[in-house]
């Protein structure tokens, strides 16, 4: 019990520590807004990428359609904080998108995930099209030119602290009875059932955990930018989710963490390139995937533990 | 007699035109211990698929006797069969591999620990309590099996026969009243087979349940079992004492062949 209050107050430390170095940069003037516009959307992408690297490195279902339920997220926070400008109307937007993308994930994930195999690939591809045309028709929406002007309700503050919730919260479930029992699917679907585990309840738990944090991302994402629309959330923006949890590692959040600043970053800065900023960048997935295919760092995870035990260790050695 | 715990009557499996699985009929009592012997595709895994639920029955009855009174395992998922008290292992063994030894027992424990969600994503006291209960639980049933050495290892890394005893061990994990062992000797070696032996008679010993083999390796059905199925092309042969069976001209007909 002891070690683990150690081990939450170090996590605790590094995220108080990574919140007053972003914040002293900011006061010191070494952050302008193009780099802060540039941590926000790592934040943005870090908290998307976390959910769907639970649905496809943790449950072992593949999910093309991440980008339908950020869009759910942003478009309920672009309607809602239009007419309750405050940040109750902002906090209420998020728990309104969180509740559609639940329902439109419980309505997706039902029918596909009772069956073995990737029919939850296409399945979350069509339902993200389905979504996206929806939005491009309907009035709320405001069509395929989409809403702007949306009350920036959102500083790069109130995505860390957004970020470092969903991570806590993803990662709690990762380690946790919920957590091995979907690992288990992943592993080997039989084996799981006849060990008395509920297959499609547990895929249907970690899809419906990853819909939700996306809905999170689409919020925080329409209240920072403050314009959306429809083009934003296509299968491109799925797929550069996707490539966020590939290139870290499907499996390990930290290598989400690491690939999502990466990638962030290298994108800001080839953006000085023009049009060879794609082919850079497109040149550097290629090299990591051929040196690299498991990812960044495959399935390794950061832990404070391993250097808790090491200490423990060095300490016998003394005694 | 003891009372029965499971019974199927009459049950057939057909997969098209072929009959798997024709008018079969077992009963597996209290604290027994079963063998299923036959030739090569005689039906008998699909006879523990049948009976775990992984593949439906054409038609019989599956019956299971619980504190709770009589339970039809008909129609029932994998899932609700072995919540209901049946555990198996494979006969390719399926380990949760990239998982810890540590981790695979304690996924077959999931249905015994309940911890919410929201207890466990944001770590309430209960959570922790209920998580280090259950990793002692685990630990313990390593420890009965000599396993504590490599509970941190991941299952793949674990020698063939040990990877064998580690699938008995997660089976033992979901506290069942019955265990399907499937050709748990197959590819061991005599001194795993001895071991092996060894501890089939523990675990039935000290946990108190039933346990129904599937194996080829004679010496280990008949020095253990008490009683013996025959399946032959779907259908049961033979039934009786492991000298019965032994005895049994239908039975030799069907292993060695020719006249009897």
């Amino acid at each position: 019990m002891k070690a683990n209050l150690k081990y939450n107050a170090a996590w605790l430390g590094v995220m108080v520590l990574g919140f007053v170095v972003i914040d002293a940069c900011e006061f010191l003037g070494i952050i302008n807004s193009f780099i802060e516009n540039m941590l926000v959307t790592i934040g943005i992408n870090i908290i998307l990428a976390t959910g769907l690297n639970l649905i496809i490195g943790f449950s072992g279902q593949f999910s093309l359609g991440h980008a339908g339920f950020m869009a759910i997220g942003a478009y309920a926070t672009g309607i809602i904080t239009q007419t309750l400008v405050t940040p109750i109307g902002f906090y209420l937007s998020v728990v309104v998108g969180i509740g559609i993308a639940i329902i439109a994930a419980l309505i997706v994930g039902i029918p596909t995930l009772r069956l073995r195999g990737d029919y939850l690939a296409i399945a979350t591809m069509g339902a993200a099209e389905i979504i996206r045309i929806l939005i491009n028709n309907l009035k709320i929406t405001n069509g395929a030119a989409g809403l702007f002007n949306i009350p920036p309700l959102v500083t790069w503050a109130t995505v860390y602290v957004f970020m470092c919730i969903t991570t806590i919260v993803t990662v709690n479930f990762i380690h946790s009875r919920s957590g091995r029992a979907v690992m288990s699917v992943r592993e080997d679907e039989i084996a799981a059932e006849s060990m008395g585990i509920n297959t499609t309840r547990w895929k249907l738990a970690a899809f419906v955990f990853g819909a939700s944090t996306a809905a999170i991302g689409g919020s925080l994402h329409a209240a920072y930018i403050q314009t959306i629309a429809p083009g934003d959330f296509n299968i491109m923006a799925s797929i550069a989710i996707l490539i966020i949890v590939v290139l870290g590692g499907v499996g390990s959040i930290t290598g989400t963490f690491i690939a999502a600043i990466v990638l962030g970053t290298l994108d800001t800065v080839l953006q000085n390139f023009g049009t060879l900023r794609m082919i850079i960048y497109s040149l550097a997935l290629i090299l990591i995937m051929i040196f690299k295919p498991s990812g960044l760092l495959g399935t390794w995870e950061f832990s404070f533990k391993p250097l808790g035990s090491r200490q423990r260790k060095e300490q016998s050695v003394h005694e | 007699m003891s009372s029965p715990l499971l019974t199927a009557q009459q049950i057939v499996k057909s997969f098209g035109g072929l009959t798997a699985v024709a008018n079969v009929s077992v009963h597996f009592d209290q604290n027994e211990l079963i063998g299923l012997i036959g030739p090569n595709g005689a039906g008998k895994t699909t006879l523990f698929n049948l009976l775990t639920g992984v593949t439906p029955v054409t038609s019989g009855a599956i019956s299971l006797y619980t504190d709770q009174g009589v339970q039809s395992l008909n129609g029932k998922k994998p899932a609700e069969i072995a919540q209901a008290g049946i555990s198996r292992t494979f006969q390719n063994i399926r380990l949760f591999k990239e998982l810890t030894v540590l981790d695979n027992v304690r996924i077959a424990m999931t249905n015994h620990y309940r911890e919410g969600f929201f207890t466990s994503i944001f770590r309430t006291p209960k959570f922790y309590r209920t998580e280090a209960d259950m990793t002692t639980a685990a630990q313990k049933l390593l420890a009965i099996f000599d396993l504590t050495g490599v509970a941190d290892q991941p299952a793949k890394n674990l020698p063939y026969g040990i990877q064998r005893r580690l699938e008995i061990v997660r089976a033992l994990a979901t506290k069942p009243k019955l265990l399907f062992l499937d050709e748990p000797a197959a590819g061991m070696n005599p001194e795993e087979t001895a071991d092996l032996t060894r501890l089939i008679r523990q675990i039935q010993h000290d946990f108190h349940i039933t346990i129904v083999l599937i194996e080829h390796d004679m010496s280990l059905v008949m020095n253990v079992v008490e009683r013996l199925y025959v399946l032959e092309h779907g259908a049961l042969l033979a039934e009786g004492t492991p000298s019965k069976i032994q005895q049994n001209p239908a039975v030799i007909k069907a292993y060695l062949g020719g006249e009897a």
